[in-house]
């Protein structure tokens, strides 16, 4: 402990110094566990976002984009699907109930997801949770709408808002549905998932607001008011793709392979788990990748440190020396310069823990608004715990070489002071 | 005082050498060659030599920190050169105190963790310090103050604001504290002004006889002689040819 003490001394004595060192071991560490954080938690993000969901359906395609567009809102569809195709399935035997997802407009940049009453009794996230209104209720009107947790607290509303559905995607729409606002009837419970980030509306307002459009615009001199909208027959020609949850778990594959070859109409039928899967194995790589690179990081700033310690020892040998003369054994320099590199790579770390926090605060809740990722900061994972060990672990590692020349040097000079 | 004297007779000596041998390589020419040298109990010694006559060397092997091709050393009567390099090392920091010529203070330390320092490697010196003032702090600022450095603050500050002279002060506690049984000084003064050379070397001399430790004092510096109980000089005790 007198040893420890006085290494702290001695690097106060040399702050600047080991100031930088301590800051580069710090964005070190906060990069690897950053990224060590950002991947096990959007793969824990991902994996929750549905549960009890055998099969999706959409338009034949590929299987990840399907997933990505149906349940991530991330991506377009490249068809869509009948909704007489919607239609027989539906009424399948096998089928126990089905959710429609209809997409492609939005609000002040949120995706607005046209569906009905099913999506809020059927969705489920994380461990079989199904979804919870924290105010409001569910839509019944064709200009009711229900926000996600995330759309409500960045925009401010509470149920009684109207508000306006742009069409298309982008954060900027020129193209409004202004002559048919909605109102806000329901808020839901947070879900951390892409859920929050969602305006539901029903597939009937869906199809209503684009009653008097063709082909992604107003068709010239036809207006209909909400009014008139309301006498039209709301039942919509397509959807994006649906929702399946079976009878039984066993008739999955059977019922997929019917889907793929339906005669009626090129459809896609998928097990999200499957896919999710297919997509780490996809993301693996670039995973592993970074958590290389941010591991050379690490690397890198305990070189850095290696590199000052070794830069100072020669000038403090007559440091050295006097440690000696006042009984010091070889042995407690060695300690001495180690006890030196345990507090750089202690503190280093511990700075790097707190720097992620930091960013976390600042960082987490744009990533939340943008991506749909909730960070979770506190506490750190075993795992992350493990990298942690690792990293002193190595800290001092590299305290061995300065250390142990340090011990070299004071053999050699025992107590005198060559100027 | 036959008390004291019967005291010192049953003490073993400071330090005794018989046949000492040092070079630095096996086949290079001896540096020191000493037949005998003793110092007795509590005896103040004014070790004199030229620059170059191996003072330091002589030094290094009485503090254990050097080894004798041949020969024996004993310090307090501990044979030096039969223990290990650490057991060495614990018996420096037990019973010597060292003064250098010059930058004898960890720059990084306040005054007074730079006076405490022995009491860091030594729990005889920290027991001892701890005996006589209550803590080892305490017994740091009674030994400054009886070097005259009570000025109130001076504790705290960074021992590389001092003036030289206080700087050579200061290792003086440092060397004291703890009541070592030997204080070896190498050329103290020699960074001092002439009239401040005399106050040091007579400060050093009584806080020794107050705590009872023999002062083995090297220097080339022959107007200091006089204050000193005996004279050696290096030159006449050493054989070597031509010292390094």
């Amino acid at each position: 402990m007198a040893i420890l003490s006085l290494a702290g001394k001695s690097l106060w004595n040399r702050r600047l110094t080991s100031a930088l060192v301590v800051l580069s071991i710090a964005l070190s560490v906060a990069l690897l566990l950053g990224v060590e954080r950002l991947r096990t938690q959007a793969r824990a993000s991902f994996a929750n976002t549905l549960s009890g969901t055998d099969l999706i359906v959409g338009a034949r395609g590929s299987p990840l984009n399907l997933l990505l567009y149906s349940v991530f809102r991330i991506g377009d569809p490249t068809n869509n699907v009948s909704w007489r195709s919607y239609q027989t399935f539906a009424a399948h035997p096998q089928v126990a109930w089905t959710v429609p997802l209809s997409l492609g407009d939005s609000h002040q940049g949120f995706p607005v997801l046209g569906t009905t009453e099913a999506y809020f009794q059927h969705y489920r996230h994380g461990r079989n949770q199904s979804l919870r209104f924290a105010e409001g209720r569910e839509f019944t009107d064709v200009f009711d709408a229900v926000l996600g947790a995330a759309v409500a607290d960045r925009l401010g509303y509470s149920p009684g808002q109207s508000i306006v559905i742009a069409h298309g995607v982008g954060a900027v729409s020129f193209a409004l549905h202004d002559d048919k606002p909605f109102q806000v009837v329901g808020i839901l419970a947070r879900t951390g998932t892409p859920v929050d980030q969602t305006v539901h509306i029903s597939l009937d307002g869906m199809e209503a607001i684009h009653a008097d459009w063709f082909g992604g615009a107003p068709i010239p001199g036809l207006r209909l008011s909400p009014e008139q909208v309301r006498q039209l027959d709301l039942t919509p020609k397509t959807i994006t793709a649906f929702l399946v949850g079976l009878h039984s778990k066993t008739t999955i594959f059977r019922m997929q392979r019917e889907i793929n070859t339906f005669a009626g109409e090129p459809l896609l039928a998928i097990l999200p788990g499957l896919t999710l899967q297919q997509l780490w194995d996809l993301m693996g790589l670039a995973e592993n990748a970074l958590l290389v690179v941010s591991g050379l990081v690490v690397l890198v700033g305990l070189t850095v440190m290696l590199a000052a310690l070794l830069t100072g020892l020669n000038e403090r040998r007559r440091e050295m020396a006097i440690l000696r003369a006042v009984g010091a054994r070889p042995g407690h320099i060695f300690a001495l310069v180690l006890g030196e590199s345990l507090v750089l790579a202690l503190v280093g770390a511990t700075l790097g823990v707190l720097l992620l926090q930091g960013g976390l605060l600042v960082a987490g809740p744009l990533l939340e608004a943008r991506l749909g990722l909730a960070i979770a900061g506190w506490p750190p994972s075993r795992h992350e715990l493990l990298l942690l060990a690792a990293v002193l672990g190595c800290g001092l590692l590299a305290g061995l070489l300065p250390a142990w020349r340090a011990y070299r040097y004071s053999l050699a000079d025992g107590m005198t002071l060559r100027l | 005082m036959p008390e004291t004297a019967a005291d010192l007779s049953t003490m073993p000596p400071a330090v005794a050498i018989t046949g000492l041998r040092f070079r630095w390589r096996a086949n290079q020419p001896w540096v020191l060659d000493i037949p005998t040298f003793h110092l007795a109990n509590g005896e103040r010694l004014f070790l004199a030599g030229p620059s170059g006559s191996g003072k330091s060397t002589l030094l290094a092997l009485i503090a254990g920190i050097s080894r004798p091709a041949e020969g024996r050393v004993t310090v307090l009567g501990a044979e030096l050169t039969t223990r290990s390099g650490p057991a060495r090392d614990r018996f420096r920091a037990d019973h010597l105190g060292v003064i250098f010529q010059l930058f004898n203070l960890l720059p990084y330390l306040s005054v007074s963790d730079n006076v405490t320092l022995p009491c860091r490697f030594s729990t005889r010196r920290r027991a001892r310090a701890e005996a006589a003032a209550g803590s080892v702090a305490a017994e740091a600022r009674r030994l400054l103050a009886h070097l005259g450095m009570d000025e109130p603050g001076l504790v705290r500050r960074p021992a590389a604001e001092l003036s030289v002279g206080q700087q050579q002060r200061v290792a003086a506690a440092r060397a004291l504290i703890g009541g070592p049984d030997l204080i070896v000084a190498d050329e103290p003064t020699s960074a001092l002004d002439t009239d401040r050379r005399l106050d040091f070397v007579d400060l050093l001399r009584q806080e020794c006889a107050s705590v009872g430790a023999a002062l083995l004092f090297v220097s080339h510096d022959r107007t200091l002689a006089d204050r000193f109980d005996r004279v050696a000089e290096l030159p006449a005790l050493n054989r070597a040819p031509s010292a390094g």
